[in-house]
């Protein structure tokens, strides 16, 4: 399991892995919102947690393709499914890997994009901790999408389409807690949701993507 | 006699048809009776005028919508369980009628908003978790477009639909928690004491019943097509096989 997670990482990292592709679009992203709504700080200080969030869902959702469509393509997906380790482990640690080259690099980023935004002070360490809970979802929830459409020609747009709605209740749950702590409220209840559908959705979906490999690869 | 017999494609198309001219014409009378009955013969509310008559198409069209996607959800199981292909073909073939069905709910809905609301759209947990139905059925039919291997599809699509439904379940949650509603609360209760008056909820009923009978029969008779349509195809595979 660690050789495969060190694999994984490793291609994310070298040449034409896309690894750090993840984090320019979300500065890119970022930086369009002021030219789309107006440079008001007030504005952008009220908007700031929700664009944050937006903007690394759509980072994330962007690296799922890569996900697993290389190692389908070259047919390591083949080995993997013939190899002792269950196909269960296997999607656990992809999504892992995923979360380490896309997830993680975003919510470090995000306290200096909140800069650009003018985040409230308070708002800071809430965003880092609602991103921190909730990117690993995305990341699960996102393995689930990819390997529903890895057979798939041009699934890129079909996977946004699946993988979107998934995502409201990580979305609304990370943003409000977000949003709260920016505003000096109370964000336990968010919060706890957030982490809930998190330990719920790590716990499950693996399943749910092995299933769906396996359906694939048959 | 077992209900699983209708497993059988047949079986189901021989059954289906009989049942089918009875289904058409009943529900299409509920519906024309609901319908008329409900425009025409009631009174007007007293602070909502005659807008409050939209009612009768907008309660069974949502009804539908999300009793579409229980179906599917069901047939989803019973195709991942027991692999009969009549049950996975009944959910990709009631897809675009729940869908159908969302639209007219919304729709009707922001008609009706518009006058009593002051607002075609609010982002009300209602109405919000009714557009986040309407994009799991537009993924939900893309998915089935996008396989061209039929039990592939029904496999993936058959997952996709319990999966969506546990996310469908908890946006519901999530967005009620979200923002407070503007709609009103479950009007046809049992429980509740502030229901809607009987002479709105009588022909309420008989377009809910002619809707419901509406939904199974398209659902049969799109069944029946499908059913057809992949007989056709393996005639003309046998046939390039032999030529």
């Amino acid at each position: 399991m660690i050789a495969l997670l060190m694999r994984d990482l490793r291609l994310a990292v070298r040449a034409g892995g896309g690894f750090g592709l993840g984090l320019a679009f979300f500065l890119i992203v970022t930086v369009m919102v002021p030219f789309s709504v107006g440079p008001e700080s007030d504005l952008l200080a009220r908007i700031a947690p929700g664009v944050l969030w937006l903007g690394a869902l759509l980072s994330c959702l962007l690296s799922l393709d890569r996900l697993l469509a290389l190692d389908w393509e070259d047919g390591s997906l083949d080995l993997l499914a013939t190899a002792p380790l269950p196909l269960e482990a296997v999607v656990s640690i992809k999504a892992l890997a995923h979360w380490i080259t896309t997830g993680l690099p975003l919510v470090l980023a995000a306290p200096v994009l909140g800069v650009l935004l003018n985040l409230p002070l308070a708002g800071f360490k809430w965003v880092v901790i609602s991103l921190l809970l909730g990117t690993p979802a995305l990341s699960v929830i996102g393995t689930f999408g990819a390997a529903l459409t890895v057979g798939l020609k041009r699934g890129g747009l079909l996977l946004s389409l699946l993988v979107m709605p998934l995502y409201v209740p990580t979305l609304i749950f990370g943003a409000e807690a977000a949003r709260r702590g920016a505003m000096g409220m109370a964000v336990e209840t968010p919060l706890l949701m957030l982490a809930g559908i998190s330990a719920g959705v790590i716990a499950l979906m693996p399943f749910a993507s092995a299933a769906v490999l396996r359906i694939n690869l048959r | 006699m077992s209900i699983w017999e209708y497993a059988n494609p047949r079986k189901f198309l021989q059954t289906s048809e009989r049942v089918m001219p009875v289904l058409w014409v009943s529900s299409g009378l509920l519906m024309a009776v609901g319908l008329i009955w409900g425009f025409f013969f009631t009174p007007d509310d007293y602070r909502q005028g005659s807008t409050v008559k939209i009612i009768f198409l907008h309660v069974p069209a949502a009804l539908m919508a999300i009793n579409a996607w229980f179906m599917m959800l069901v047939a989803s199981l019973i195709w991942v369980i027991r692999r009969h292909h009549v049950s996975a073909l009944a959910a990709k073939a009631a897809a675009p009628v729940g869908i159908v069905m969302t639209l007219i709910a919304l729709a009707t809905g922001a008609i009706w908003g518009q006058p009593m609301w002051g607002t075609w759209w609010a982002w009300d947990p209602r109405l919000t978790s009714f557009l986040v139905l309407f994009l799991f059925y537009l993924g939900y039919i893309a998915l089935w477009e996008a396989i061209e291997d039929p039990d592939t599809a029904a496999d993936l699509t058959a997952i996709l639909c319990l999966v969506g439904t546990v996310f469908a379940v908890l946006s519901r949650y999530a967005v009620n928690f979200w923002n407070q509603g503007l709609h009103q609360g479950a009007s046809l209760s049992l429980d509740e004491k502030e229901n809607v008056a009987d002479a709105f909820s009588n022909p309420l009923y008989v377009c809910m019943v002619g809707f419901g009978l509406f939904f199974v029969a398209m659902v049969f008779y799109r069944t029946g097509t499908e059913i057809r349509a992949r007989r056709i195809k393996a005639l003309m595979a046998r046939e390039r096989q032999e030529a």
